[in-house]
């Protein structure tokens, strides 16, 4: 056994201390985790650091449309990455749409975490028939790929942040329930839920007070890695047209109406909300990681 | 073993029954169907004609029953906008997709294991990380995002290459073939290799791995203390025993191939199903949809049934294992 928990001696914060100490270590993660903050900070301040508000029709002048980055409007302002066909400022619209895509992933992992995680410590616990019939449907789930099970949803349900979240955590609960339950049957069998039993605790109470902060390690891993795939699912559909309104153009949108432009050469509209896409998918990956290595070096492949 | 088999396709029948039933309801519950038939001016008295004519004053059940009815026989109904049976247009476009998952699934073999070996071997060389590195990064990276990135680079400014459609195609059984002509091969090679990149990334991470397992087991030790060639040893004792479970789950992944191709043919307007379903979505193709619909969920429920079937004939812990499970 290489478990963290069973390697270190010491109380908890200890564990949690050399956990920070481990992956301070580790460059590739620190920058990657430096860009995902940097972007989060983007996203939280755009409505203050954005140069014009991309949505009030008042403030687009449709005369600056298709100007390559770093030119000036006639109002004086400089488009630092230049304006779509609708003369929006693509550093304004990149601004908001990361703040879109952000709270689309967050928002999908989280409610995929707690369904996903709620099924598979009730399948650890129930066992018996529950547990079939929920890993049935687990796996039956898993059997049919993410982004076609989330497009048969979309085109049911229609465009909307709240239809494209819904979507998500329909494709994504049960990678959290299956996880869940692999480590929750391990943990169940350990002395310490044997002790726990022993002083006659209530299994809700030894489930939740117990097992659960003891999946969290694994939860945490699972969830990093699922809110990249948010990000990128939601990216793709928008893409598609089917994941958000017009109204809220996400990044994946925002490519998306470049996409009529990269012909003729006009490659900033798609390219740069593009390249901030690929940088938070891939500091968000690279974060789940290391603390894939860091946490859990079981789940390595 | 042939009770094992048996098992296995009555619970993939079940599979199929409830996913019908999911679709099903999916379309003609939570949808209404009646405002895609009716007009803006239709009246009451119409709007309950309609409905009549579609069945659905008829108990839900009896409605899904007509469903089932109409499917075993073969009959999806008409798409709206192109007037022909939705499963004629599907057998039509399927040529086109199978071409591209296979070119894509052949491309991620032929490159992804000569890498995987590589970073297998020698995990620590600069080569190995910069493998891995790709790999992580085409395994994040969303394939639409590829493909545009390719039409910018290769279509655009080198202009290499076609950025849409399917170039010349030859008829060879009655089905349209590309990949025999120069023109069908040249409009091939981005999209195919735009697919293939996540499967790549698999391709690459499962060798490696399998190499890191294999090469340490004591037949392998055995068979270079016999004196055996380091080449014949890769290529023979190394090969065999990380090929069962990359076929396996290339065999689970080609359903997401022709997942994911849907979007890479509408990147590069690809006439195949997956543009076909995009299409029939905008304009609210809705026999069409449920065509293409059931027609996947049938695909990907044999593609299971059938890697089941496959890896039990070459593993046989499976069969045992299950068995006793």
């Amino acid at each position: 056994m290489t478990d963290l928990a069973q390697d270190v001696p010491g109380p908890r914060t200890s564990n949690f201390r050399l956990a920070v100490r481990r992956f301070l270590a580790s460059p590739t993660a620190v920058g990657a985790l430096l860009v995902f903050a940097f972007f989060c900070v983007a996203a939280l301040l755009a409505p203050w650091i954005a140069p014009q508000n991309p949505y009030d029709l008042a403030q687009v002048d449709i005369l600056d449309s298709l100007l390559p980055p770093g030119s000036e409007s006639f109002t004086g302002m400089t488009y630092w990455l230049g304006t779509d066909g609708q003369g929006r400022d693509m550093l304004s619209a990149i601004l908001y749409g990361i703040r879109i895509s952000l709270i689309v992933g967050l928002l999908s992992g989280f409610f995929a975490l707690i369904v996903g995680t709620t099924v598979g410590l009730i399948a650890a616990y129930r066992r018996g028939w529950a547990e079939t019939v929920l890993m049935r449907i687990v796996d039956l789930q898993l059997s049919f790929p993410t982004i076609l099970v989330a497009l048969i949803l979309l085109v049911i349900l229609g465009r909307g942040v709240d239809k494209i979240i819904f979507a998500l955590v329909v494709v994504q609960w049960a990678y959290f329930a299956r996880t869940v339950r692999g480590v929750a049957l391990v943990e169940g069998a350990r002395e310490y839920v044997e002790a726990a039993r022993g002083l006659r605790l209530g299994g809700v109470r030894i489930l939740l007070g117990h097992v659960l902060p003891n999946c969290l390690p694994t939860i945490l891993v699972v969830a990093t890695m699922q809110m990249a795939t948010a990000i990128s699912l939601e990216a793709t559909l928008s893409f598609l047209g089917l994941g958000l309104p017009p109204t809220r153009p996400s990044l994946g949108l925002l490519i998306s109406n470049g996409f009529d432009y990269l012909q003729s050469g006009r490659y900033w509209i798609s390219v740069v909300p593009g390249l901030v896409l690929l940088a938070i998918i891939v500091s968000v990956n690279l974060l789940g990681d290391r603390l894939r290595d860091i946490l859990n070096p079981h789940l390595r492949r | 073993m042939a009770e094992f088999i048996l098992r296995r396709i009555l619970q993939a029948l079940l599979v199929l029954i409830v996913m019908t039933v999911l679709v099903f309801f999916g379309v003609n519950v939570i949808g209404n169907p009646v405002y895609i038939f009716a007009s803006s001016e239709c009246d009451q008295e119409c709007l309950a004609r309609i409905i009549a004519d579609l069945g659905l004053d008829r108990p839900v059940w009896e409605q899904y029953l007509v469903f089932m009815g109409n499917l075993v026989r073969g009959d999806l109904g008409n798409s709206f906008t192109h007037g022909v049976p939705t499963l004629d247009l599907i057998f039509e476009r399927l040529p086109a997709t199978l071409e591209l998952a296979v070119m894509a699934l052949l491309m991620a073999l032929a490159i992804g294991l000569p890498l995987g070996m590589r970073a297998g071997l020698k995990p620590d060389a600069f080569s190995s990380r910069l493998i891995m590195g790709f790999s992580m990064i085409s395994f994040s990276v969303p394939v639409f995002w590829i493909g545009l990135i390719m039409i910018v680079v290769f279509a655009v400014q080198l202009g290499w290459m076609p950025a849409v459609g399917r170039g010349e195609t030859v008829m060879i059984f009655g089905i349209d073939i590309s990949f025999v002509t120069f023109s069908g091969l040249h409009h091939l090679i981005l999209p195919a290799f735009t697919l293939s990149l996540i499967m790549m990334a698999l391709v690459i991470r499962l060798t490696r791995a399998g190499m890191r397992e294999v090469l340490y087991s004591d037949y392998i030790k055995f068979a270079r203390a016999n004196g055996v060639r380091e080449r014949r040893v890769l290529s023979l004792h190394v090969m065999k025993n990380i090929l069962i479970p990359i076929v396996t789950v290339l065999g689970m992944e080609f359903g997401g191939i022709i997942a994911f191709a849907v979007v890479v043919e509408s990147i590069f307007s690809w006439p195949g199903v997956g543009k076909m379903l995009i299409d029939g979505i905008a304009v609210l193709d809705r026999p069409l949809i449920v065509a293409y619909l059931i027609f996947v969920v049938f695909m990907f429920v044999i593609l299971n049934l059938l890697v089941d079937i496959l890896y039990t004939l070459l593993d046989p812990r499976v069969r045992l294992g299950a068995a006793s499970a």
